[in-house]
C-alpha cells in the first residue's frame, strides 16, 4: 500500500521549546492538550478505527412495541444460520441484569418475559461480514403480545425513588407572606449527542474471559457489569477505554449494555465482535436527559425576600431504574435555586414509564429543576416589578446560610460574585432598560405581530435575560464515601512517574490536568509525567469520570500520593525529588503509592433523613444572554452569552474556559430547538437529520468569566466545571425572550410554535407537552 | 468492478471496489486511512469531510466513482512530514501544520473526533482566501457539528491561521 499520510512538499512544523513550562507552576498555565497532536492528526485511535484480524460484526434485534409480552423469536428456514451466531438470553452465563443502582434492567430481554420499551433489546447477531449480517437480520421475526403501555410520569404508579426536604414552616410562612406565585414548568428529553456513536469491540481472552475495547466514561462500571452478566472473575473482566468522542454523561452507564451484548457475541463466535452503532440506534436506543415536570408556589415579601417555598418534581425514568434515584436526588436538592428560604418544602419522585430509559447527562438532574428556579423567579421579579438582578441580590447565598437539607455554607460561596461580574459584563440593567423602552413603544403603537402594516425594524425584538445556579461538586450524599476512589503515582525502576487512575479523557482534559497537578506536587516538569492508559488490568478503581468529580476528588487524591512519594524519595536521598528520583528509583526499583478517598473534615451526610452536607462544595454559575426574536416566525438568534462561573482553583484556564464554552452551547439547544417527540412510546426523531443540534451559526458568541472561589480541604482548590455551565444556559434564554417579547415560555424548548403562541396568549398549536408521546396511530 | 484512478494526499491510488462503494468506506477501511471519521451516515454532521479537488465534502455521501481522476485531500495529509513535537510530554513522530497548530494552541480540539473534518472544512476556507471575519468563518464550518466546544475555540483557530497564512499550497489540490 502507498504511504498516503504525507505530503511531499515541506509545510511549516511546530516546534515548541521544552520548559515553557516552569516546573512546580503547571497549574494555572496551559499546557497543550496531551492527546492534542494525536487528534488533530488523524492518528488518535477512536474505536471503529481499532484493527481486530478475523473480528465479526454485531448487531442488535429489538424490540418495537412499548409493552409486549415477548412471545418468540423466529428465524426463516431460507436463511444459512450456520454462516452467523445467534444470542439470546438463554445465552448469558451470568445474571441476565445490567448491573447498576437496582437489578431491573435485563441484557437481553428472555423469550416469555415482558418487552418494558421500544428499542429494548430482544436477541444478537453477529456475522462475518456487513451483507450476511444485514440478510440474517431480515430472516430474524419478532413476535410479541402486547399489553397496555404508561407513558404519563404523572399517572404511573411505579415509583422508582422519592425524596422529601423540608426546613421551618411552610405553611405558615406562605399564610405570612405578601405574595404568593405559581407555576409549573415542563421540560423534554435531550440527547446527549457525542459526535462519535456508542462502540464497542469485544476480545475473548484464552482463560475464558473477555476484554472489552470501547467508547466509554466508567470502565469499571463496565468492569462490574460484565462479572455479574457473564459470571466472570475480577480478572477474567477487563476493559481498555479507546479513544473516546464524548460523552456528557451518555456514556456512564449504557456502554455497560453494549459491552454485555459484544462480549456475548464474542463468547460464542470465539473470535472478535465488533458493535458499533450508527447513529440512529445510538438515539433510538441509548439513554437521554429525564423529562420532568416541576411545579412551584412562592411566598414572598413585597420587598422581593424568599420566605416559602413549596416545590414538586416529578421526573419520568423511562422503563428502567438505571441512574435515576440519583439523578433526581441532585434535582431535588438544587431545586430551590441558590436562594436562602427559610421554609422550604422540597417533594420528588421519579416514575416508570414504558419509554426509553433515562439516563446521565451533564448536570444530572439540576438543569431541568433549575431551569424551573430560575424562570419563576424571573417571574416573581416580574410580578413585584424588580429587576432580576436586584431580586438575586437580595436572597442569594451567602456565607453562613443554610440549604434545604441542613448544610450550612461555610466556604467558597460565590453566587454573589459570579451574579455582580456577568451582569456587569454584559451591561445587563442598561440592555434591559433599553428593551423595556421598546417593548413599550410596540405596544403602544397597535402594531401586533404578524401584522402587515409594522415595518421590518419592527419584525425583531431583542431582549437580554439573566440566571443564577449553583452545582454541588462531586457525588451527592454520602456518595464519594461510598466508592472510596483509589488514585495511584507509579515511579518506575526506569526512574519514569505514571499516574494510574481511571479517570477517562473524553474531552474535558483530564490527560493534561492529572499530569500538571502531580507534576507541581513533585517539582517536576510537566513533560516527565506520564499517564497509564484507563485499562482495567492496570489501573486502580477511581470511580467514575462523572459528577464533575474528576479534577475535584481524583486530581486531590492525585496530589496526596504525589506528596507521599515525594516526601518519600526525599527522605532517603537528602536531595530535592526532581533532583534524585532517577536515581532513587534505580536503586530501589518500582514504587507504587495508592491514595485512597478519605471524607472531606467536617463533611457527613445522613442517607436515612437526606440531612447534612449534601456536597462538600458547590460551584456558582451565573449567564446573561441577549437575544433577537423574530416576532413573525417565533424564530430565536441567541446573539451573545456572558458566562461567569466559579469553579475553585483553575487548573488549565484554556481547558476551563472549553467547558464552559461547550456546556453553554449544550444549554441553548436546550433552550431553543432541541426536543424528543414521541409517539406511542417510541422517538420519532431518531435521526441526525431530525434531532437537531446547534451548529456554528446558531452559536452565540461566548464570553466566559472565570472566577475561582477555592475548596479548602482539597490540596489544589479545585471543585469542577463540567456540569456548571449547563444550568444556567436555559433559564437564561428563556428570560431574554420574555424581555424581548413579554411572554414566558413555560415549556422547553422554546420553539417558534412556542414563541408565537405565547405572544398570541393562546395555547401552543403542537399539542404536547415536553416528553409527552402521542397514541398510536393505527 | 471498474478499477478506479485518484490521488489521496497527492499519492496515487489504483482500487478495484464497487462504484457505490463510499469514499469514505475506502479511505477507512481500503486505505486504512482511519483520520476520517463518521458521526451519521446521512451528511448531517460534516465529521467525515474530506477536500475533493480542493471542495469540502461530506465523504459518506460520496459514491467512490465519483472520484475517479480527482484528488482526496484527508487530515492525515495535513501535517508536514517533521520531527516531533516536544512540550506536549508525549513523543511523536508527528508535527503539525499552521491549521493544526492554531487547534492546539486555542482549545479548539476537545473529543477529538469531529476535529479532522473541522480541519479539512477549516483548511478549505483558508486555501479559498478566507478572511478574519467572524460570520463567514462560521459559515464555513456550518456543516461541520461539535458539541464539545460551542465552536468558539474553533472559529478563533481559523482565524488565527487566515490571518497569517498567505497562500499555503492546497494539500489536496492538483500539482
Amino acid at each position: 500500500m502507498p504511504d498516503l499520510t504525507t505530503r511531499t512538499e515541506p509545510a511549516r512544523a511546530l516546534v515548541i521549546e521544552p520548559g515553557t513550562i516552569t516546573p512546580g507552576r503547571a497549574r494555572g498555565a496551559a499546557p497543550f492538550r496531551r492527546e492534542g497532536p494525536d487528534k488533530l492528526t488523524g492518528t488518535a485511535k477512536y474505536t471503529d478505527d481499532l484493527v481486530f484480524p478475523g473480528a465479526w460484526f454485531g448487531s442488535t434485534i429489538r424490540s418495537t412495541d412499548a409493552h409486549a409480552r415477548f412471545a418468540g423469536l423466529d428465524l426463516d428456514d431460507g436463511f444459512d444460520w450456520s454462516t452467523v451466531i445467534v444470542v439470546t438470553a438463554a445465552d448469558i452465563p451470568g445474571e441476565n441484569v445490567v448491573s447498576l443502582i437496582k437489578a431491573d434492567q435485563p441484557i437481553l430481554v428472555a423469550i416469555g418475559g415482558e418487552i418494558q420499551h421500544h428499542a429494548e433489546p430482544l436477541a444478537l447477531l453477529a456475522a462475518p461480514d456487513r451483507a450476511t449480517l444485514r440478510a440474517a437480520r431480515a430472516a430474524v421475526h419478532v413476535r410479541t403480545e402486547p399489553l397496555p403501555a404508561v407513558f404519563d410520569p404523572l399517572a404511573s404508579d411505579h415509583v422508582f425513588a422519592a425524596y422529601e426536604l423540608a426546613s421551618g414552616d411552610p405553611d405558615a410562612a406562605f399564610a405570612a407572606a405578601d405574595v404568593v406565585l405559581e407555576g409549573e414548568y415542563r421540560v423534554g428529553h435531550q440527547e446527549q449527542l457525542y459526535i462519535e456513536n456508542n462502540a464497542m469491540i469485544a476480545v475473548p481472552s484464552a482463560d475464558g474471559g473477555v476484554t472489552i475495547h470501547g467508547s466509554l466514561q466508567c470502565p469499571y462500571y463496565i468492569h462490574a457489569a460484565l462479572k455479574t452478566g457473564l459470571g466472570l472473575d475480577d480478572r477474567q473482566a477487563r476493559v481498555v477505554q479507546a479513544e473516546t468522542g464524548g460523552g456528557f454523561g451518555g456514556k456512564e452507564e449504557y456502554p455497560s449494555m453494549i459491552a454485555l451484548h459484544a462480549a456475548l457475541l464474542a463468547g460464542k463466535a470465539k473470535r472478535p465482535v465488533r458493535m458499533i452503532y450508527d447513529r440512529h440506534e445510538d438515539l433510538a436506543a441509548t439513554t437521554k436527559r429525564h423529562p420532568a415536570i416541576v411545579r412551584h408556589r412562592t411566598g414572598v415579601t413585597r420587598d422581593g425576600r424568599l420566605i416559602a417555598q413549596d416545590i414538586e418534581v416529578v421526573m419520568d425514568g423511562g422503563a428502567y431504574c438505571t441512574l435515576t434515584p440519583v439523578v433526581l436526588s441532585r434535582g431535588a436538592i438544587h431545586a430551590g435555586g441558590p436562594y436562602r428560604c427559610p421554609n422550604v418544602r422540597i417533594r420528588a419522585r421519579a416514575t416508570r414509564t414504558n419509554t426509553p430509559p433515562n439516563g446521565a447527562f451533564r448536570g444530572f438532574g439540576a438543569p431541568q429543576t433549575e431551569f424551573a428556579a430560575e424562570t419563576h423567579l424571573n417571574r416573581i421579579a416580574e410580578a413585584l416589578e424588580l429587576s432580576p438582578l436586584e431580586i438575586r441580590r437580595r436572597n442569594v447565598y451567602q456565607v453562613g446560610d443554610t440549604t434545604p437539607t441542613g448544610q450550612v455554607l461555610r466556604t467558597s460561596v460565590a453566587g454573589e460574585e459570579v451574579l455582580e461580574r456577568a451582569a456587569e459584563a454584559a451591561e445587563f440593567e442598561r440592555l434591559r432598560g433599553r428593551h423595556d423602552a421598546a417593548r413599550a413603544q410596540r405596544s403602544g403603537s397597535g402594531t401586533v405581530p404578524g401584522s402587515p402594516l409594522r415595518t421590518g425594524r419592527e419584525r425583531v425584538a431583542s431582549g437580554v435575560g439573566l440566571a443564577l445556579a449553583w452545582h454541588g461538586a462531586g457525588f451527592t450524599g454520602s456518595g464519594e464515601v461510598r466508592l472510596a476512589s483509589v488514585a495511584s503515582l507509579e515511579l518506575t525502576g526506569e526512574g519514569e512517574i505514571s499516574i494510574l487512575t481511571a479517570s477517562t479523557e473524553m474531552g474535558q482534559g483530564t490527560k493534561t490536568i492529572f499530569p500538571q497537578l502531580v507534576a507541581d506536587a513533585l517539582g517536576v516538569s510537566y513533560e516527565a509525567v506520564q499517564i497509564a492508559p484507563q485499562d482495567t488490568a492496570f489501573v486502580p478503581d477511581s470511580g467514575p469520570t462523572v459528577a464533575s468529580r474528576t479534577a475535584m476528588v481524583v486530581g486531590g487524591l492525585l496530589i496526596k500520593a504525589a506528596q507521599r512519594l515525594r516526601t518519600q524519595v526525599e527522605a532517603a536521598t537528602g536531595g530535592t525529588f526532581a533532583a534524585t528520583y532517577r536515581e532513587y528509583a534505580r536503586s530501589n526499583g518500582t514504587v507504587r503509592i495508592d491514595q485512597r478517598f478519605e471524607p472531606y473534615p467536617g463533611v457527613g451526610f445522613d442517607d436515612v433523613t437526606y440531612r447534612g452536607d449534601a456536597y462538600p462544595a458547590f460551584g456558582w454559575a451565573a449567564c446573561v444572554a441577549a437575544v433577537d426574536v423574530d416576532l413573525d416566525t417565533g424564530e430565536v438568534h441567541v446573539r451573545d452569552i456572558v458566562a461567569a462561573d466559579d469553579i475553585g482553583r483553575v487548573i488549565h484556564p484554556v481547558l476551563a474556559e472549553g467547558q464552559v464554552e461547550g456546556g453553554t452551547l449544550q444549554a441553548v439547544g436546550y433552550a431553543t430547538i432541541e426536543e424528543i417527540k414521541l409517539r406511542d412510546g417510541r422517538y420519532l426523531n431518531d435521526r441526525l437529520a431530525t434531532y437537531i443540534i446547534p451548529t456554528s451559526l446558531d452559536a452565540p458568541r461566548i464570553t466566559t468569566i472565570l472566577v475561582e472561589a477555592p475548596f479548602d480541604a482539597v490540596p489544589h482548590g479545585a471543585k469542577g466545571v463540567g456540569e456548571l455551565p449547563m444550568d444556567v444556559g436555559a433559564p437564561a434564554v428563556v428570560a431574554a425572550i420574555a424581555d424581548a417579547t413579554g411572554a414566558w415560555i413555560t415549556d422547553l424548548p422554546a420553539s417558534p410554535e412556542r414563541i408565537l403562541a405565547a405572544i398570541a396568549g393562546v395555547p401552543a398549536v403542537a399539542p404536547l407537552r415536553p416528553g409527552a408521546s402521542e397514541p398510536a396511530r393505527r | 468492478m471498474t478499477t478506479y484512478h485518484f490521488t489521496v494526499n497527492r499519492t496515487p491510488v489504483e482500487l478495484d471496489v464497487p462504484g457505490m462503494r463510499r469514499l469514505l468506506d475506502v479511505l477507512r477501511e481500503d486505505l486504512a486511512l482511519t483520520g476520517t471519521k463518521e458521526g451519521c451516515g446521512e451528511g448531517e454532521c460534516g465529521a467525515c469531510t474530506v477536500l475533493l479537488d480542493g471542495a469540502p465534502v461530506d465523504s459518506c455521501l460520496v459514491p467512490i466513482c465519483q472520484v475517479d481522476g480527482a484528488s482526496v485531500a484527508t487530515v492525515e495529509g495535513l501535517a508536514p512530514a517533521a520531527a516531533g513535537i516536544a512540550g506536549v510530554g508525549v513523543s511523536t513522530a508527528t508535527a503539525l501544520g499552521p491549521l493544526q497548530t492554531a487547534f492546539l494552541e486555542t482549545g479548539g480540539a476537545q473529543c477529538g473526533i469531529c476535529t479532522p473534518g473541522m480541519l479539512m472544512a477549516g483548511q478549505a476556507y483558508i486555501d479559498a482566501g478566507g478572511g478574519l471575519d467572524d460570520a463567514a468563518i462560521r459559515d464555513a464550518i456550518a456543516g461541520n457539528l461539535c458539541r464539545c466546544t460551542g465552536y468558539t475555540k474553533i472559529v478563533e483557530a481559523i482565524a488565527r491561521t487566515a490571518g497569517t497564512v498567505a497562500a499555503d499550497p492546497r494539500p489536496g489540490g492538483p500539482s
